[in-house]
């Protein structure tokens, strides 16, 4: 049975910042992806949706694999604030 | 915040504590500098650490360490979607070599941390490093959050996405095909369990390579831990592209694989995990050294794919990072003139030597993705009519195991593999 991505991160820990760590940087070169829409495609946890015409972030469900960063120049990234973000129990 | 130290390591995974570590025991005054809340917590790998180089900074440290198993057994799987071929390797010897030990990094990294601790390295946790600092052009600093902290020198041991080193100028973002994205679970079962399923003794343990089983160039990864289970795909961000497919879509077809699925029956899912792997090899390796900087570890993009190292590049560019900043500590010069050394005693190390040897590797198999698909496939049919009892005689057995292998590969084609394969690997 395939499990649903919601669950499988259900059983990670987080701590959540209240800023995002991930954005677009511009937000009309979504509406002409050059990439089909390759950010909501590689990424393991479902942090990107296209919504409304735009990019949204669920960003408290990234696990700063970076994958999104190297498949496109438009994601803004850095790494989250000291102590947020994933922290994995076991790794 | 404004302290001034001898170096500041960004990072405090294995290639920034061994850097730490090495300095700390020279006399030097070491600050590191980690994001996570404690050292390993941003940490998942599929993979070992090896004895020959944690040893060398902590003698017999499996007795002491949150250690898993030692690998006795490499498993090799060739797969299609309902077969597969087992090659593997078992030795008693490994149960006094202790080549390779399956761990959870969120547990050994701080225990590996706690040595540079011991040894007088200052560590702050939950505290990430923005940029470095800059005065005439070359580096001085980090900026933090926390503030601002000088050095003579400063390590980006930060990982796969090095920020610091992009933010510093020594790396671009590699192309799709130089990094590929590892997925994983951690899957518990009782240790007795696993010691059945995968015919163990009570420490022992089993680290398993598995191809075959997708579409495009996609690996699968288990490693046996005491009471866990570590099971993931690694598949280059190109490759991942070009499939369609989602991570862990791909993932989720790999665990219900049929010979996969009842190894890991009844597991219960304790993390899902993902990271990206530097595994372009030597071509895409990031510049090592700058005044007053070095880079060690994943985030100089130094990872053995082909043999599945990582922690031991990491551990030896963090040592060898560290002579260079002794050396230019007595020397009192942290210019790139001194601090290029680093790249010198890296190209001297096993750690370029082998990148370089197989610096052709990545692009030859993503080129050749038939080793990926086509043989496996083959091997299991050839091996499924070889096994077949249904009347026909050897010799004809034979004649049609002949000709299906020529029908899916020339005479040419298989030659050119093979010879392909051997000027790679031999």
């Amino acid at each position: 049975m395939t499990q649903r991505i919601e669950d499988k991160l259900y059983r990670d820990r987080y701590k959540v910042d209240e800023d995002s760590h991930l954005w677009i940087k511009d937000p009309n070169m979504c509406l002409k992806c050059p990439f089909n829409f390759r950010c909501i495609r590689v990424c393991p946890t479902d942090v990107f949706k296209w919504e409304e015409n735009k990019i949204t972030i669920t960003y408290d469900a990234c696990v700063e694999c970076g994958a999104c960063r190297i498949a496109c120049y438009d994601i803004g990234w850095k790494n989250p604030n000291g102590g947020f973000g994933i922290s994995y129990k076991y790794g | 915040m404004a302290e001034k130290f001898d170096s500041v390591v960004v990072g405090g995974g294995p290639a920034g504590i061994a850097a730490a570590y090495t300095m700390a025991k020279a006399g030097l005054n070491v600050l590191v500098l980690e994001k996570g809340e404690k050292p390993g917590a941003k940490n998942m790998f599929g993979g070992v650490i090896f004895r020959h180089h944690t040893e060398k900074i902590a003698p017999e440290f499996w007795k002491t360490t949150p250690i898993e198993r030692h690998v006795v057994e490499y498993q090799y799987w060739l797969m299609t979607k309902e077969s597969h071929l087992l090659m593997s390797h078992r030795n008693q010897k490994f149960n006094k070599t202790y080549n390779a030990f399956t761990v959870h990094r969120a547990k050994f990294d701080p225990w590996f941390a706690k040595l540079a601790e011991d040894a007088g390295v200052v560590i702050i946790n939950r505290t990430t490093a923005d940029g470095v600092i800059k005065e005439n052009g070359r580096v001085v600093g980090v900026k933090t959050e926390r503030g601002d902290v000088m050095a003579d020198v400063v390590i980006a041991a930060d990982g796969v996405n090095s920020m610091l080193s992009k933010q510093a100028g020594l790396r671009d973002d590699p192309p799709l095909d130089a990094m590929a994205l590892a997925v994983k679970e951690v899957i518990a079962l009782p240790k007795q369990k696993i010691e059945e399923r995968f015919n163990l003794g009570p420490e022992e343990g089993v680290a398993a390579l598995l191809v075959g089983w997708g579409r495009g160039m996609h690996e699968g990864f288990m490693y046996t831990n005491r009471d866990t289970i570590s099971l993931g795909i690694g598949i280059s961000l190109k490759d991942l592209d070009e499939s369609g497919q989602r991570p862990h879509i791909l993932y989720e077809e790999f665990k219900n694989h049929p010979s996969i699925a009842p190894l890991v029956r009844d597991g219960e899912l304790k993390e899902y995990s993902a990271h990206l792997i530097p595994e372009g090899g030597y071509d895409y390796v990031s510049r090592v050294y700058a005044d007053g900087m070095l880079v060690v570890g994943d985030a100089a993009m130094l990872v053995n794919a082909i043999n599945w190292e990582g922690t031991n590049l990491a551990m030896t560019s963090g040592t060898l990072a560290a002579e260079t900043v002794i050396e230019a500590k007595k020397k009192g010069d942290f210019s790139s003139h001194t601090l290029e050394k680093y790249r010198q005693k890296l190209e001297e190390s096993y750690v370029l030597k082998d990148l370089r040897r197989y610096r052709n590797v990545p692009k030859f198999f993503s080129n050749n993705k038939q080793f990926f698909n086509l043989y496996p496939e083959l091997a299991n049919e050839l091996a499924y009519i070889w096994h077949l009892v249904d009347g026909e005689t050897k010799e004809e057995k034979m004649k049609r195991i002949k000709s299906e292998l020529f029908k899916r590969r020339s005479r040419f084609g298989l030659l050119s593999d093979a010879y392909h394969l051997w000027r790679l690997l031999a």
